[in-house]
């Protein structure tokens, strides 16, 4: 893959084929305008229920867009990959993030030290930043994972505005590595709600990336608190930030940015929990874990919850190909399907119990009714058997595909 | 001096450059590596995993 870093005019790439998802990229920009287009149509309906438009975009617009446009697995052939991945007009698609997002955040803070909106008002302000703030977590994500140290200082910037800065270290290092295993804070386990995972891989997360620069830094003979910490310096960047919001529009806006934040978060890590719920990786002769293969991650193709997150649905390839940029995700046959895009799956997975009627049967056929195959919360392990176990174990686990 | 290529996503650990972000000045051999030790591009896979590349 060396010549797809090399210069263009050295070995020109000539487009054979063409992108039918180019210019829908763009739409990924509506993103951090949420909160302007909620300002908008309050303005033009004079209805202070509008500031919520966030929410409603992200949990119920997006799902009915899913519905109605449905899926598409088409794929770009693998000669047209690399030309893919040298095209820096898809690059600029997530760095314009960036800007709109921090102007989007600077709108908000005047809106809610102006005095002009309710508290309902403005909580819904903060839910629709906080929609952005969470989304900007993917658009980081697709940031952090190159090899370039400018765009992997993209991503903290757009970290910046939940405080998740430890996020490109936790997720690249630490995530990757154990993805689908109990050692993972962010793979949820069949039976774990959504609501006592999220404690788990928000505490989790963060404690690993602490670790994971703490061994780094000692390796290097640096101390841990020091600029070259690349999780405390990411953090500096959300302080300065918020600092910086405080002096220019008051400390009002100050509880407005901690909701914002959480929920920021909360989302990203929402959409952690649907990414490998129930999947486990086999442990191989020698106690290690096998690679990490398509079959640990689920998927979904539906086109517009995709293009409002850089494809970030064709999980198996991202977590095959990390390095691979959005635009060259390929979807496979015969992977783990979610029965809907994320967006739809998020509004399940704060519905405990539908979430359970919906994935658990998923996860089971998936394992070919051999639940022990799963991972599984330890607290639930013994009712999970119960239900699920009778069937299993006559299944040799030669019979996987 | 050796190198060793991640079998996932071409990243090349030169000995004789090492990797001083990660702790491994230049000059550091493959052998001063701990095992666990994850490529620092993808972290899919790990030192064991690393290929020889010949000169």
């Amino acid at each position: 893959m060396t010549s797809a870093t090399a210069p263009a005019a050295q070995a020109p790439l000539t487009a054979a084929w063409s992108d039918p998802k180019r210019y829908l990229w763009l739409l990924g920009l509506v993103v951090p305008l949420i909160p302007v287009i909620g300002w908008g149509l309050a303005e033009a309906t004079g209805l202070g229920v509008m500031w919520w438009f966030g929410p409603a975009f992200v949990f119920g617009v997006i799902p009915l867009l899913d519905m109605a446009i449905g899926k598409d697995s088409a794929n770009p052939p693998d000669s047209a990959i690399e030309w893919l991945e040298q095209d820096r007009y898809y690059r600029w698609c997530t760095y314009l993030f960036l800007p709109l997002q921090f102007a989007s955040l600077a709108f908000a803070c005047w809106m809610w030290s102006s005095g002009d909106l309710s508290v309902l008002e403005s909580l819904g302000l903060a839910l629709s930043v906080g929609m952005v703030g969470g989304i900007a977590i993917n658009t980081a994500h697709e940031l952090g994972h190159k090899r370039k140290q400018a765009e992997r200082w993209l991503s903290k910037v757009a970290l910046a505005q939940t405080g998740y800065g430890h996020f490109f270290i936790e997720h690249n290092r630490g995530h990757h590595v154990r993805v689908a295993t109990p050692e993972d804070p962010a793979s949820s386990r069949m039976g774990e709600s959504f609501y006592a995972f999220l404690p788990r891989t928000v505490w989790g997360s963060l404690k690993s990336a602490l670790h994971l620069e703490k061994v780094r830094l000692g390796r290097m003979g640096k101390p841990f608190v020091s600029v070259h910490n690349d999780v405390l310096n990411a953090w500096a960047m959300t302080i300065v930030l918020f600092a910086a919001l405080t002096v220019i529009f008051g400390v009002e806006i100050l509880p407005w940015l901690a909701v914002q934040a959480v929920v920021g978060f909360s989302l990203l890590e929402v959409v952690n929990y649907l990414e490998h719920y129930g999947l486990l990786r086999g442990k191989r002769e020698d106690g290690r874990y096998e690679l990490t293969r398509p079959e640990h991650s689920w998927n979904s193709d539906n086109v517009a919850s995709n293009v409002f997150l850089y494809h970030l649905q064709r999980h198996s390839d991202h977590h095959a190909n990390p390095l691979r940029r959005y635009q060259a995700l390929r979807a496979y046959e015969d992977l783990p399907e979610l029965p809907s895009g994320y967006a739809t799956m998020i509004v399940y997975a704060y519905l405990t119990p539908v979430w359970r009627r919906v994935m658990d049967p998923k996860v089971l056929a998936h394992y070919g009714g051999d639940v022990t195959r799963a991972n599984i919360q330890p607290s639930k392990r013994e009712r999970l058997l119960a239900k699920y176990g009778s069937s299993g174990g006559a299944r040799p686990a030669s019979a996987r595909r | 001096m050796a190198a060793y290529r991640c079998p996932a996503c071409e990243y090349v650990y030169e000995e004789e450059a090492g990797e001083p972000r990660e702790g491994f000045p230049a000059g550091t051999p493959w052998s001063d590596v701990p095992d666990d030790w994850t490529c620092p591009d993808c972290a899919v896979r790990e030192k064991v995993d690393f290929e020889a590349v010949s000169a």
